[in-house]
């Protein structure tokens, strides 16, 4: 399944997150720099793919363009059956409300907000309005955060603030997880705590996940390894 | 989107509140709104005071006013119309009580008097307050509190008006058609009509004001005004109870335009201030919204959350500035609310609503490019730190709060030429002072190489900001130099104008004085060993026609010449003109030329549009007195000397009744002769130019204290811009600070340095404050009123001391909490 799923996810049409000869250019000083040179890319339900690559191979960026945060400047990003490359931002941001979620690896909390509310407000966008308050307390409990849901960002430490980006992240259920360096802020102990508990939830929700990192070891537990190297995706 | 955008700001608005970012914001918003209402409430409550007392301000209905005796035919035609009525005479004249003489406004009341509102008196001065059911009785005089102290008499004695004497009954304290005693500078005296045929200080030259009030039915009323408006004298009108005390209502106008746009000044500034927190804000709210449009947010809803917040805020603080504003108004009411007798009415509720838009408007203005902006950061964002929304084009932002500027000035001065004007000086003062502060902080860069670490560190701190420091300093520097101008400018040119009236000037005014008088009046000064002075004669005549067009007050625009048109001329004559007359068209009449003609003063002429070779035609006693302009003179009215608008050859006007004038000097120890003179002449009056100018001199204190309470706000609100970038700029001092304490330096050369840093920006707004209020002052001394100018050194001393004291303190205030946090934190949170 691992090595196949690519070809089987396009072939059988179930993919949720799907780039075709993507590319992304941009002008530098010195003329056009081509960060992406046709990337092909199926992520099937419920896997997890990770994307390897060394410092400004362009990682982020091929996650900024499959989460629909950028757009391409050549290819198809199809997320959730939806072609981006159609959509306005902010019906691409409607796409993702609910069904997408992010761990960054700045945590990016929001300041002015508790750690309940940071992860009822991705409740609330996300469609969940009613019973935000009580999903984002189940959310912070299975993260064991219970007792800290009234603290703020500034008053947590860095692995507290990852758990609860990773509570605001599973909270409304999403189809896709965009992981952006999860651990790259954090110590080896606390890091590790933090992948337990983002791939347990991942199993448990059946969540696909899509992991830009730069770590062999954490890459190994997905379910495929893709690397990124001159702007092309390889398994090698 | 599924979670409403209201509930949501509102929600969040606690949150970012406690998180500090949005304070400095809703205070400059407080400030604006509280210097607008405390205007607002101040004006609103004379308005009504206005408004509540209009036919107490009368004390009547309508009231008929005449220069002369008003005739019998306007009261029967009342009285036949059920209408009730009543008469009273006002005037000034000297009253005496034993070797103490003053000018007093006298009133001579019927028994009717008055129709409308009650006077109050009481049994001795400070005393209780009665209500009596009318005026004074035959035989009785009542006499304000200022009287009794200034002449030392009490109830039971006998005042000498004219030439007879009234008992002392009552305390005069309230007078329902007095409105105020702003414009009335001496004491009034009153008594019954009956007795003025005795005091003899009536006559036909007499300046005299004489009120036939009427009241009753509104219906009576207005057939009596339309039926007594055909039979109205050349020089009686009738007052209604919307045209009561114009004088009152104009000056409360300017002072509501003047106070209302010094209020603006602030708003502006604090305009400023929240432009300063928007954009910072809007930078520091960059993650946020990229964070919620990754969590799926559309631009509009962000946009919207932004917004909305911002509305919350300036509501909230709004109400809370309307609230300062009333607090605040107590103040202006205590330095200028007893211009107004009786107290003033409580405020109504429309300041609130007033305030209310002022800070809508302004926030709108100033922060609205800023918040926009939010709603325009990429989602991206989140994963690449350095993109953020471009900052808001200049243009946009000037554009918007110069519109802001805009509709606020017009909203105050009610005028949009005024508006304009004002608009047009704001702006280029605004540019001119930013300029100018710009080039002071680049002059400062020299000085980065000398002087100890703090004092280096301070100076490159406020270079390396040049463009927001030089906002900082501007905002100070117009609110220091209001002051500066108040306190010290106006002090000095009063006193150099005081200085520069010639040792010898004349300080006492004696008019009312009967042809017959003059000769023992000269004999009297003689007997006393002082110099007789000159007498001028003085007849009384309305201008009915400039050649064939008759002269209507409604036909002329301006407020002066409208006054001028309806006022009786003093008119005089005489062979040669004054010493301090200059002719500067046409000439004196040489003996043998026709002897009809007029030299007229150049400004009148100006103002009521005559030119040389016009005809004018005066009516002196139910007479016309006709001649040719043949020539136009210049006047110095500041010379204290005799002087009149309009002269004539002795022949054309020496059949005409008149009465004589002069001014003389004379130092304290003449004061008995002034006794002894009313004592023998009691229809004489005698004005004391120096107790008019205390007089003039503590009503401008007053107004100027208010104005400058107004102007306190200014500075306040150039504090707000002070937070707005010490705010802005706080992380990359908690940075800065964190570094040099790691590298060695002390909390104490840390703090020197943040110091020194507005110490400098205090003393240099000080210095431009300085500067710009010395030149204004030249100006005024030098181009407008023609006196010598002086530097006052006190002006920089204050200035610069001032400002540097005020401003390195607020700073101090502001930047503090730089030092609290420890070192080790802010660079790991910088990391």
């Amino acid at each position: 399944m691992v090595s196949h799923s690519n070809v089987a996810a396009r072939a059988t049409g179930t993919a949720l997150v799907e780039a075709i000869g993507l590319t992304k250019s941009v002008q530098g000083p010195g003329g056009q720099l081509d960060i992406l040179k046709g990337v092909d890319l199926a992520v099937a339900p419920a896997e997890a793919v990770a994307i390897l690559g060394a410092s400004g191979s362009g990682k982020s960026t091929l996650l900024g363009l499959l989460a629909g945060l950028d757009l391409p400047s050549g290819g198809e990003v199809r997320l959730l059956s939806e072609s981006l490359g159609n959509l306005e931002e902010d019906a691409r941001a409607r796409l993702r409300a609910g069904q997408v979620g992010f761990v960054f690896q700045s945590f990016q909390l929001l300041p002015a907000l508790t750690a309940l509310e940071n992860v009822m407000l991705s409740l609330e966008l996300g469609g969940h309005p009613g019973d935000a308050r009580k999903l984002a307390l189940e959310a912070l409990e299975r993260v064991g955060l219970k007792d800290r849901v009234a603290h703020y960002p500034s008053q947590l430490s860095g692995g507290e603030q990852q758990r609860v980006a990773v509570a605001r992240a599973f909270a409304p259920n999403p189809k896709v997880l965009f992981a952006d360096e999860p651990t790259g802020n954090l110590d080896q102990v606390t890091g590790e705590q933090i992948i337990r508990l983002l791939f347990g939830l991942k199993d448990e929700l059946g969540t696909a996940l899509v992991l830009v990192t730069h770590d062999v070891e954490l890459a190994s537990r997905c379910d495929r390894r893709l690397f990124l190297r001159d702007g092309v995706l390889g398994t090698q | 989107m599924r979670v409403g955008a209201f509930r949501y700001s509102l929600r969040s608005l606690l949150r970012e509140w406690r998180a500090g970012e949005l304070q400095v914001l809703a205070l400059a918003v407080v400030i604006a709104v509280a210097a607008v209402t405390s205007v607002g409430f101040f004006t609103d409550r004379v308005q009504r005071a206005m408004l509540l007392q209009a036919t107490e301000l009368l004390g009547a209905d309508l009231a008929v006013v005449s220069a002369d005796e008003i005739s019998e035919t306007l009261s029967t035609g009342a009285t036949e119309r059920g209408l009730s009525i009543a008469r009273f005479v006002t005037f000034p004249s000297v009253v005496l009580f034993g070797d103490a003489a003053q000018l007093a406004e006298l009133k001579a009341v019927d028994g009717g008097y008055p129709l409308r509102g009650r006077l109050r008196v009481a049994v001795e001065p400070f005393g209780p307050e009665l209500e009596p059911e009318g005026g004074p009785g035959p035989g009785e005089v009542w006499a304000e509190t200022r009287l009794f102290q200034q002449m030392g008499f009490q109830v039971g004695d006998l005042l000498q008006v004219g030439d007879t004497e009234l008992r002392v009954t009552r305390v005069l304290t309230y007078e329902p058609d007095r409105g105020g005693d702003l414009f009335q500078l001496a004491p009034r005296v009153m008594f019954n009509l009956a007795d003025v045929p005795a005091t003899g200080l009536v006559t036909p030259a007499s300046r005299v004001r004489h009120q036939l009030l009427v009241a009753g039915d509104e219906a009576a009323v207005n057939d009596y005004r339309s039926w007594a408006a055909d039979r109205l004298a050349a020089n009686e009108r009738i007052e209604g109870v919307r045209d009561a005390r114009p004088e009152l209502r104009q000056a409360i106008e300017r002072a509501e335009q003047f106070l209302g746009l010094a209020a603006l000044v602030a708003v502006l500034l604090a305009g400023g201030a929240i432009a300063v927190a928007a954009r910072h804000y809007s930078e520091r709210q960059s993650d946020t919204s990229a964070v919620m449009r990754c969590l799926g947010a559309s631009r509009d809803f962000v946009v919207r959350v932004f917004l909305l917040r911002l509305l919350w805020i300036a509501v909230l603080s709004s109400l809370a500035g309307a609230l300062a504003g009333y607090g605040a108004q107590t103040v202006l009411t205590a330095l200028l609310g007893q211009w107004f007798t009786g107290g003033l009415p409580g405020a109504s509720a429309w300041p609130v609503f007033s305030g209310l838009a002022v800070g809508l408007v302004t926030v709108l203005g100033f922060a609205l490019p800023s918040m926009l902006r939010i709603g325009r950061v990429p989602p991206l964002r989140v994963l690449r730190r350095e993109l953020g929304a471009p900052p808001p084009a200049m243009w946009l932002v000037l554009g918007l709060a110069l519109v802001t500027l805009g509709v606020l000035l017009l909203w105050q001065a009610g005028d949009a030429r005024l508006a304009g004007r004002v608009l047009g000086g704001a702006v280029a003062t605004g540019v001119l002072l930013w300029g100018v502060a710009w080039a002071m902080i680049w002059l400062l860069k020299p000085l980065r190489t000398r002087g100890g670490v703090a004092l280096r560190f301070g100076l490159a701190n406020l270079s390396r900001r040049g463009s927001l420091s030089a906002v900082q300093l501007s905002a100070f520097g117009l609110g220091i130099m209001a002051l500066l101008l108040l306190a010290l400018v106006r002090v000095d040119l009063l006193s150099a104008w005081e200085q520069n009236l010639p040792e010898d000037a004349p300080n006492h005014f004696m008019i009312n004085v009967q042809p017959e008088e003059v000769e023992p009046l000269r004999a009297l000064f003689e007997s006393r060993g002082l110099d007789a002075p000159a007498y001028y004669p003085m007849v009384r005549g309305r201008l009915a026609y400039i050649n064939d067009r008759p002269v209507n007050p409604e036909d002329y625009e301006s407020a002066r010449a409208e006054r001028l048109a309806a006022r009786e001329f003093n008119l005089s004559f005489g062979d040669a003109p004054q010493p301090d007359n200059r002719i500067i068209a046409g000439r004196w009449w040489q003996p043998g030329d026709d002897l009809a003609q007029w030299s007229v003063e150049e400004g009148l002429a100006q103002t009521l549009g005559i030119a040389m070779g016009d005809r004018l035609v005066f009516r002196v006693a139910g007479e016309s007195v006709e001649g040719r302009v043949t020539s136009l003179r210049t006047v110095q009215w500041d010379s204290f000397n005799v002087n009149f608008f309009v002269l004539a050859p002795p022949e054309l006007l020496a059949e005409m009744p008149a009465t004589y004038i002069t001014s003389f000097r004379l130092d304290a120890e003449g004061d008995g002769l002034l006794a002894a003179a009313v004592r023998q002449f009691p229809s004489i009056t005698v004005l004391d130019v120096r107790a008019l100018m205390e007089q003039v001199r503590s009503i401008m204190d007053r107004a100027t204290l208010a104005v400058e309470y107004v102007f306190l706000f200014t500075l306040l609100a150039g504090v707000t811009v002070l937070f707005a970038a010490i705010q802005a700029t706080r992380s990359v001092r908690q940075r800065e600070t964190a570094l040099l304490r790691t590298l060695g330096a002390s909390r104490r050369q840390v703090l020197a340095g943040l110091l020194s840093e507005f110490l400098v920006m205090g003393a240099l707004a000080g210095l431009l404050a300085a500067a710009g209020a010395t030149l204004i002052g030249y100006v005024l001394a030098a181009q407008i009123f023609d006196l010598p100018f002086v530097v006052n050194p006190w002006l920089w001393i204050a200035g610069i001391g001032g400002g540097a004291a005020g401003v390195g303190f607020a700073g101090w205030l502001g930047a503090r909490g730089v030092l609290k946090q420890p070192p080790l934190f802010t660079l790991r949170k910088a990391a």
